[in-house]
């Protein structure tokens, strides 16, 4: 009984919550991925394309519950989440014309490509500032859980509880839905292929008569739409803050980086690596050790690292990774 | 932009010119009362103060951007470390905190680090199994750093927590703390560099970011060290206090005779001390920078900046040169943390926004042109007073501009989100001078 009480204990509280995080550091890191694979610039400005399009998403969920339309047990953010991908697709779109094609034509360094993206995102964090302000949000509606804890010990006649939110549930599904999209795209359509062909080698594609505008384009919808919603199952799962989203940049490079920085499979691997260190590191596992060995009584808490320090999980993977295998995982573009 | 940085020589006559444009803005900010400006020759100086410590910081950035290309995204970090100097150096030791835990916390942290220090040799020695032989290095290290740590922490954490529960300084000249600072900086930087230098451009901007963070996030979390968010107060400082100056009757007599109230006068007397020491100091980091950049070891720098391949294949450590001058641009931002601080009086971590301390940086030195010590100095004191001054000049032009709107909820959101127009405005300033004019307001020579 107490292995069970372990077990559940376990999954309620590292498992699923790495999971849903998880999956959306990997939506997140996805977007830097492809930017880097097609742009070959890191985009520090992702975090707040998040922000924006989850910023957008907000608005359109208010005006869609101002008009009484809901989806009954399913938050009404997810009607609201097409509004939110097409704006911050246009913004997208809008900043590689203003901004970043004129530094590709000249094919400068990449860093400058980073510098000029460090621009953007000022600008998209006071559109975002401008939009909604700087106040956290919580925009989730619909029923709260898929199964509470009241209900799972009751059910299970366990002492341990075990809550699964409707949020953590969306998250897992959406994400897998818009992972087989995504691949689908890339390994089946032609569009797809004139991708992947033009991120591994550029002059080759555009020799066999790859339009580079049009996949720059594509590649730039793509991103905006998986930050779009990646930052709004992020703010539904936790709450809207648009600090959060400048902070949760790092975990996202990390992922990126651990999978393979160009890798899109990498970047989903890496984000679950991520944010399972993350929270296995943060959580203080006393209790666990109270069902697994109860004639031990240990001192503190058997927290390796207190919750304030997460995004130091993320620093240290990263290092270590540069460490030992700067190209990743999954072997990602070197240069 | 790694070719036309040299491009053509700008006329002598531009940066006196910008510089004496700089000084009439600050003297109308000090003599003019009018919608523009505050007409109070405080404000003016406070701003004046503030900009010169920014260009300090500039100054470390302008060092490892302009001569080397290294992005460095993680300036907050390293001026909050050289922030904690003051703190830790110049304020009166607490009593009682040395003998409850400061001795087995500092064998803790010598342990932490040794344990780092042993695996990498174990690492670097070793060949079969090496992987377990690290690992278990570390696992020990950590848990006899943990035994050690964690009661040493309670101890000093419960020492008198409403006043001080910190570790305390050693009661040493404030000045001394400033080079401390540079140091703390320094060794920070050191770590970082060691791991992310050498790999792609894009690596070291993403591991300064982290370490930026986690940085800020222990000065937040770490009561023992410097209060955490309960701050710290009354960091001494190296000028006369405000009070004593207006009890004493000759300052009094002084300042009427300029025409200024005790109090005025009092504050403006203090700005201006600082503003001396602030001047020399930053005098004499131009003139070693500008001494370097003029030396073998200068020319080396900017043509490893400029074609890496070409100097590596001439012999050059491109990797040890960027190290170095990674740690001694990071010992200058440290150093302006420091002197942040003291000017301040005050630790207050949670006021170390990535977006001020880092960003607008930046924004400064691309504005003042990078790889010029005297454009990221020109830059920083303009970007910081617009920057101010935005805060008043923003929600006035909007109220200008929204005059004709009806009143409503349209017209109460744009005057209420003014504030916010002040990053839209510095992302375009910097998105703008980077593209049509990369090389800033006073161009590299």
């Amino acid at each position: 009984m107490d292995i069970l009480n372990a077990v559940v204990a376990i999954l309620n509280f590292v498992v699923i919550p790495a999971a849903a995080y998880g999956a959306q550091l990997a939506l997140g890191a996805l977007g830097v991925t492809l930017i880097y694979g097609i742009l070959r610039f890191s985009n520090f400005a992702h975090g707040d394309t998040m922000a924006f399009g989850t910023a957008v998403t907000i608005l359109a969920t208010w005006g869609l519950q101002g008009l009484g339309i809901s989806m009954g047990p399913l938050p009404t953010a997810l009607l609201a989440l097409p509004v939110g991908i097409a704006a911050t697709a246009a913004l997208a779109l809008v900043t590689d014309r203003a901004v970043y094609r004129f530094y590709r034509v000249q094919r400068v360094a990449p860093i400058i490509l980073v510098m000029a993206s460090v621009g953007v995102m000022f600008l998209m964090n006071g559109l975002t500032r401008l939009l909604i302000g700087v106040d956290e949000q919580r925009f989730a509606d619909g029923a709260r859980f898929v199964i509470d804890v009241r209900t799972f010990r009751e059910m299970t006649g366990l002492t341990e509880g075990l809550a699964f939110k409707t949020t953590q549930a969306l998250t897992l599904v959406i994400a897998v839905l818009v992972v087989w999209a995504l691949f689908w795209f890339l390994n089946r359509t032609k569009s797809g292929k004139a991708m992947r062909a033009y991120s591994d080698n550029e002059d080759l594609a555009l020799l066999s008569g790859i339009d580079p505008d049009k996949v720059v384009r594509m590649t730039w919808i793509i991103a905006a739409g998986l930050a779009t919603i990646a930052g709004v199952l992020y703010g539904l799962d936790k709450a809207f803050k648009p600090f959060n989203y400048f902070q949760i940049l790092l975990p996202i490079f990390a992922a990126a980086i651990v999978g393979g920085l160009g890798n899109p499979i990498g970047a989903i691997a890496g984000g679950f690596v991520v944010a399972f260190s993350e929270v296995a590191i943060t959580y203080p596992w006393l209790k666990i050790a109270g069902y697994l060995f109860p004639a031990w009584q240990p001192e503190g808490l058997l927290q390796l690292l207190g919750t304030e320090y997460k995004f130091a999980v993320s620093f240290v993977i990263l290092i270590v990774v540069l460490l030992f295998r700067p190209t990743g995982l999954f072997r990602g573009k070197s240069v | 932009m790694s070719t036309n940085r040299q491009a053509d020589r700008a006329s002598p006559w531009r940066a006196p010119i910008l510089f004496a444009l700089l000084a009439v803005l600050f003297v109308m900010e000090g003599t003019m009362r009018n919608a523009m400006f505050s007409g109070s020759w405080n404000t003016a100086l406070g701003i004046l103060n503030m900009g010169l410590i920014s260009a300090i910081t500039a100054l470390g950035v302008n060092m490892q951007w302009g001569y080397a290309g290294l992005f460095n995204v993680g300036v907050v970090g390293f001026l909050a470390l050289g922030g904690v100097a003051p703190v830790l150096i110049a304020t009166q030791p607490v009593p009682g905190a040395w003998s409850t835990g400061g001795v087995r916390l500092l064998i803790a942290l010598a342990v932490g680090l040794g344990t780092l220090a042993l695996a990498a040799q174990a690492w670097k020695l070793l060949r079969a199994g090496r992987g377990l032989v690290v690992l278990m290095i570390l696992i020990t290290g950590f848990v006899v750093y943990r035994w050690l740590f964690d009661p040493a922490v309670l101890a000093i954490e419960g020492n008198n927590p409403s006043r001080h529960g910190n570790i305390g300084g050693l009661g040493l000249p404030v000045l001394l703390s400033w080079l401390v600072g540079g140091a703390f900086a320094a060794a920070a930087a050191w770590a970082v560099g060691k791991v992310a230098l050498g790999l792609r451009s894009d690596y070291l901007a993403i591991a300064t970011l982290g370490i930026g963070e986690i940085i800020v996030a222990v000065l937040k979390n770490e009561d023992w060290l410097a209060r955490g968010v309960k701050n710290v107060t009354s960091i001494p400082r190296p000028v006369p206090y405000e009070i004593d100056l207006q009890n004493n009757p000759e300052f009094v007599a002084f300042a009427h005779s300029w025409g200024f109230s005790a109090a005025e006068a009092s504050g403006i007397w203090v700005k201006i001390c600082y503003m001396l020491l602030f001047l020399v100091v930053l005098l004499a980091i131009i003139l070693l920078a500008e001494l370097a950049l003029k030396s073998p070891w200068g020319r080396m720098m900017r043509a490893i900046r400029d074609n890496e391949t070409a100097a590596e294949a001439m012999g050059k450590d491109v990797t040890a040169r960027h190290l170095q001058i990674f740690v001694l641009g990071s010992a200058v931002i440290g150093i302006a943390g420091a002197m942040m601080i003291t000017q301040d009086g005050l630790m207050a971590p949670v006021g170390y926004n990535p977006l001020r301390y880092t960003f607008l940086i930046w924004v400064m030195v691309i504005v003042g042109g990078s790889g010029n010590n005297w454009g990221a100095v020109l830059g920083a004191v303009l970007i910081w007073f617009l920057w101010i001054k935005a805060e008043v000049w923003g929600p006035a032009l909007i109220a200008f501009l929204t005059a004709p709107l009806p009143d409503g909820g349209l017209k109460a959101h744009l005057l209420e989100s003014a504030a916010h127009m002040r990053f839209i405005a510095m992302g375009l300033v910097l998105l703008l001078v980077l593209r049509f004019a990369p090389r800033g307001l006073v161009p590299e020579q």
